[in-house]
């Protein structure tokens, strides 16, 4: 780890006051990501501004309608709250099936959205449920949030304060483990919500993204048969040790099926 | 102090699952690991590594990187004096044509030229870490970057040349067996069975980490090294006498608790040479602790064979010969005991547990810019199982046997028993081992439970391995005859202090394998003493008279019976002093539960007692006898011991995912007798969860092109975990070794020998496949599956 500038933030005004100016500062939410990277020294920001302290950052809200989680919340938090639970099961279990214990306790829901890790699973969450990012200067839908590999919409300086998702009707999240990190090779959130049904794919390539010819059949059946034809096309899906691009298409087509039938 | 109970109502009696003494130190965070280390005005070292596999050096700038701040001083290959040699190689393989393995310098620090990703350029020593890792970063080496050797199989095809000194990269070329015979049963088979695969390359990943701390002092120019290591004793004398031309009686290596070796801390490697070398130079204590990255490209990895290999049986499925060619990938440089390992500890296990007449291997080891390759927990034996268990299950599925008739079929049954490849095993029954695994794992119920599964969507498969291991390599001169530069016995010492209580000192090295309470147990069951009396001491070569360590599942027959020899001796002793306090003749001496009696009387004296006149000799034979009771014994043992086993195991394949989910696992092992049954189980556990790891999990990958080392964190190595893991159903049975005292056979690799080829052809009878490539992960399964559908 190369030497660095901390400075702990009280308020997500207080945070983006001091990222100002700063040659590269960085918000360290969790650090789950950050400081492993740092450690390695693969990352070495001027300046960190600490959100741990922020008390508006962190809490889950639920109002039979739509689930806000702020984005200090961690994952063990929203695994274990009674509200997500209820509403959003899918989302409760999805963050419940992060890295390890270590993590999910430390880890938070803002961190891993901005961070935009191609293979993490919030991302398919936050896509496949069609959430809302607060930030300290506007409101960004999923759709306009993931912009591929490590990117987002978000601009320097910009903090993001919370997530808010609306209630499904029925939603599950299905992941197939890269055997080596434990992170998604694929990752399905499928949801049928008020405003149509929703499938998001993690772990598949540059970054999470969205199943129109499946969208499309389940709105019209909503039944793993209804997709079991849709082939998701290999090419765009990334190659690697673990997987080549034709197996994780494959993987969209089987997760998504069990999805389904997960969702009931 | 109460005499124990005698016998088998002791608790603490050969047989009996004592509760690891240790544990309470490791499990409160009491235990002392080198990291844990430190020394007054102590520096840090950190090494500059190669970014490339393989490149030569044109020029090193340290001159930033020594201005920088905290630097106490940087050396790289070029400051190493004349004297100072290469890393040696412990046995020498001579090859079929007479000349001896291709042996290139190992430098301590790169001198030239660059040979894998990770090899040690220079070391930056600061007063803190940190201070050396940003010095570190300030070193300017200017590489000439070459084309890289990486594959096993094509090594010696290769243009370029990682040693000048080995043409066509080829270390030696080595056989063993009676080809012609070989040939001639092959040309009267009735079936063939035929088999190329990869035994894949695996990294070690002991959770400690390798360290070192390493001190001069100038009072009395004396060396003290605090390293991770198997065995201080051959760390010394391999580094004092043939590396640094250091005294040996000056130097004191400690290997303290050691957290894991698996073969990988038996090595001398260069770090820990060089810290004690510029310990010297900067007249300070130096540490080095080796991070993860670095230990992903530096520890010694294991396996990497590529072989091709043949069995030859009449129509009845009786095995009428065996051949193999195998490449084995030796790495950039010769490591420790490297060369021994496909030759010595692999080719000649190949007749397994089966009578085949006639078996021919021909093995080439290669030189690539790779990381060195040497032991890793089995050590060429895992390998030689794979070899022949694979052949043997697949030439069932040819010749539509099941998997248990054709090895019954193929048993050895009678003993000692000469294989063609050298070995002589001294006992076994593999027939029972078999009965009862088949028994215990519910053969006869696999149909039923196939069914399920494939009611449930799911594929169910069934695999075999019966294994042959060799442990506790020896005797020493029949070793030296085929190259071996080091002895093979072990030492031992028992010290009985004037209360009765006895320190045991053992050559033996534990790191993890539980010797505190194995050891202890021996002593105390032989001694008739509680265990509470009885400490063992290890890993200091200040305190150990002398030790070869620990590596191939030799420490209790081995180790253990050198201890066995010291308290024999102790005994020995007690029985003369005993004789003058009884006033009777020394043959009429007993000793039985911790007493020394007259035979056939009530008259008897306490071991403490004994213990007590021998350091106050008022009433002592002192014309006959010195004073005090302290005894050591060195144990060269006559044969190599052969633990055997069974292994059968019962997946379910998802065919949507290919995920393999092991069902069951049963294990049935021969170790011959248990000191501790506890301690074996989870030594079994231990062996199973790497095996399972090499074939379902792990597996080194190189970037073909550029030699880089794709799988350098566990984001891409994937090492198995709990969960991916059954209840393992371990049971034993027994036929004791023949010659030591103890009739032990060990117990540490079997399960890592054992399981690969079990898990293996479990995954192919569940896909219907013939062959699939270790490690068979999921995207692999299915890969196979939709080529069988195609």
């Amino acid at each position: 780890m190369h030497s660095f500038q901390l400075h702990k933030a009280k308020s997500g005004i207080d945070a983006t006051t001091m990222i100002a100016g700063k040659d590269d500062g960085k918000y360290l939410a969790g650090g789950q990501s950050l400081i492993a990277a740092m450690k390695l020294r693969l990352n070495s920001p001027s300046d960190l501004v600490d959100l741990s302290s922020a008390p508006e950052l962190k809490g889950i809200r639920s109002d039979g309608k739509t689930v806000t989680i702020g984005s200090m919340t961690t994952h063990a938090e929203v695994a274990a709250s009674a509200d997500v639970r209820k509403a959003i099961p899918a989302l409760a279990a999805l963050a419940e099936a992060i890295g390890d214990r270590q993590v999910r306790n430390v880890g938070t829901i803002g961190g891993a959205i901005a961070n935009n890790d191609p293979a993490a699973d919030y991302p398919a969450g936050v896509l496949g449920l069609g959430a809302t990012i607060h930030t300290s200067k506007r409101t960004i839908g999923a759709d306009q949030f993931f912009r591929g590999l490590f990117d987002t919409a978000l601009e320097a300086g910009e903090l993001i304060t919370a997530l808010s998702f609306p209630v499904p009707q029925k939603a599950a999240y299905i992941k197939f483990k890269n055997p080596a990190s434990r992170f998604a090779m694929i990752g399905v959130m499928v949801a049928k919500t008020g405003d149509g049904v929703r499938v998001a794919v993690t772990g598949g390539g540059s970054g999470v993204f969205r199943v129109a010819d499946m969208e499309k059949a389940l709105a019209s059946n909503w039944s793993p048969s209804a997709i079991a034809g849709i082939k998701v096309p290999a090419s765009g899906l990334s190659s690697d040790l673990h997987g080549s691009a034709e197996y994780r298409a494959h993987l969209v087509g089987v997760l998504a099926q069990r999805a389904v039938v997960a969702a009931g | 102090m109460n005499a124990p109970l005698s016998g088998q109502l002791n608790p603490e009696a050969i047989g009996k699952s004592v509760r690891r003494t240790e544990d309470y130190r490791f499990l409160t965070g009491a235990g002392q690991y080198t990291d844990d280390i430190n020394q007054m005005n102590q520096t840090y070292a950190v090494f500059v590594r190669s970014p490339h596999a393989h490149a030569r050096i044109r020029s090193i700038d340290t001159s930033l990187a020594l201005a920088s701040p905290g630097v106490v001083a940087i050396y790289t290959g070029a400051d190493l004096p004349a004297a100072v040699g290469g890393l040696p190689c412990g046995w020498l393989i001579t090859s079929t044509d007479g000349t001896p393995m291709k042996e290139p310098k190992h430098p301590l620090l790169a001198q030239g030229k660059v040979r894998h990703v990770g090899d040690q350029v220079a070391i930056v020593i600061a007063d803190t870490l940190m201070q050396a890792m940003d010095a570190a970063e300030k070193v300017e080496v200017d590489y000439d970057v070459l084309p890289a050797v990486v594959d096993t199989g094509t090594a010696s095809k290769s243009a370029t040349a990682v040693h000048d000194e080995a043409p066509n990269n080829v270390c030696y070329v080595w056989a063993i067996g009676d080809k012609p015979a070989v040939d001639a049963a092959f040309a009267t088979a009735a079936h063939v069975t035929k088999l190329d695969f990869i035994n894949n390359r695996l990294v070690p990943n002991a959770i400690e980490t390798r360290a070192c701390v390493a001190t001069y002092a100038r009072s009395d120019e004396s060396y003290t090294l605090y390293t991770t290591s198997q065995n201080p004793h051959v760390e010394r004398l391999l580094m004092t006498a043939f590396v640094l031309g250091l005294p040996e009686h000056k130097v004191r290596v400690i290997a303290p608790d050691v957290g894991g070796g698996f073969g990988s801390k038996i090595y001398l490697y260069a770090e820990e040479t060089v810290c004690v070398w510029a310990s010297k130079l900067i007249n300070r204590p130096i540490k080095w602790t080796c991070d993860r990255s670095e230990a992903f490209l530096t520890d010694a990895h294991g396996r990497d064979h590529a072989t091709h290999a043949e069995l030859a049986l009449d129509k009845d499925g009786k095995f009428l010969a065996l051949r193999a060619q195998t490449t084995a990938n030796m790495g950039a440089y010769l490591s420790t005991f490297a060369s021994c390992i496909p030759t010595i500890l692999h080719a000649t296990l190949l007749a397994g547990q089966y009578k085949t007449p006639a078996i021919h291997c021909e093995i080439t080891a290669v030189f690539t810019n790779t990381t060195p390759v040497d032991a890793y927990r089995g050590a060429g034996r895992p390998e030689a199982t794979y070899l022949v268990e694979r052949l043997v299950s697949i030439a069932a599925k040819e010749m539509n046997l099941s998997q248990g008739e054709i090895r019954r079929r193929n048993f050895i049954t009678e003993f000692p028993y000469q294989t063609p490849v050298a070995l002589q095993y001294d006992s076994g029954d593999y027939h029972a081992i078999m009965d009862r695994a088949e028994k215990t794992a519910d053969v006869t119920g696999f149909a039923t439970r196939k069914a399920l599964s494939v009611k449930n969507g799911k594929l169910r498969g069934l695999g075999y391995s019966s294994y042959i291991e060799a442990c506790g390599i020896a005797p020493s001169n029949i070793a030296g005859a085929l190259g071996a530069r080091a002895g093979l016995f072990e030492a031992g010492e028992v010290r009985v202090h004037p209360t009765g209580k006895v320190t045991v000192f053992t050559g033996s090295h534990s790191h993890g394998q539980g010797h505190e309470t194995t050891f202890a147990q021996v002593v105390a069951d032989r001694l008739g003493i509680p265990m509470a009396d009885i400490d063992i001491q290890h890993g200091d070569t200040g305190k150990v008279l002398f030790g070869m360590g620990t590596y191939g599942s030799r420490s209790l027959a081995v180790g253990g019976t050198a201890i066995v020899k010291a308290v024999d001796k102790v005994i020995a002793k007690g029985k003369k002093i005993a004789a003058h306090l009884l006033e009777a003749s020394d043959n009429d001496i007993e000793f039985k539960d911790g007493k020394f009696s007259i035979a056939g009387t009530d008259k008897n004296i306490p071991f403490a007692q004994v213990a007590l006149t021998a350091y106050v000799p008022h009433n002592f034979p002192l014309d006959k006898l010195e004073p005090g009771l302290n005894e050591n014994a060195f144990y060269d043992p006559t044969n190599f011991t052969f633990p055997a086993g069974t292994y059968i195991c019962e997946v379910e394949v998802d065919p949507g995912t290919g995920q393999t989910k092991i069902e069951r696992w049963t294990a049935v092992d021969d170790f011959g007798n248990i000191v501790n049954p506890m301690i074996v189980e989870g030594q079994v556990h231990g062996g199973l969860a790497q095996g399972i790891g090499q074939a379902l999990l792990e597996g080194a990958v190189y970037d073909q092109e550029t030699g880089q080392l794709l799988t350098a964190s566990f984001m891409d190595y994937a090492m198995p975990r709990a969960a991916d893991l059954p209840n393992f159903t371990v049971e034993t049975t027994c036929t004791p070794c023949t010659h030591n005292p103890l009739g032990v056979k060990g117990c540490g690799e079997a399960g890592a020998i054992g399981a690969p080829p079990a898990l293996i052809s479990a995954i192919c009878d569940a896909i219907g496949v013939r062959d699939i490539k270790m490690p068979a992960t999921p995207h692999r399964v299915w890969a196979a599956m939709q080529s069988a559908t195609a």
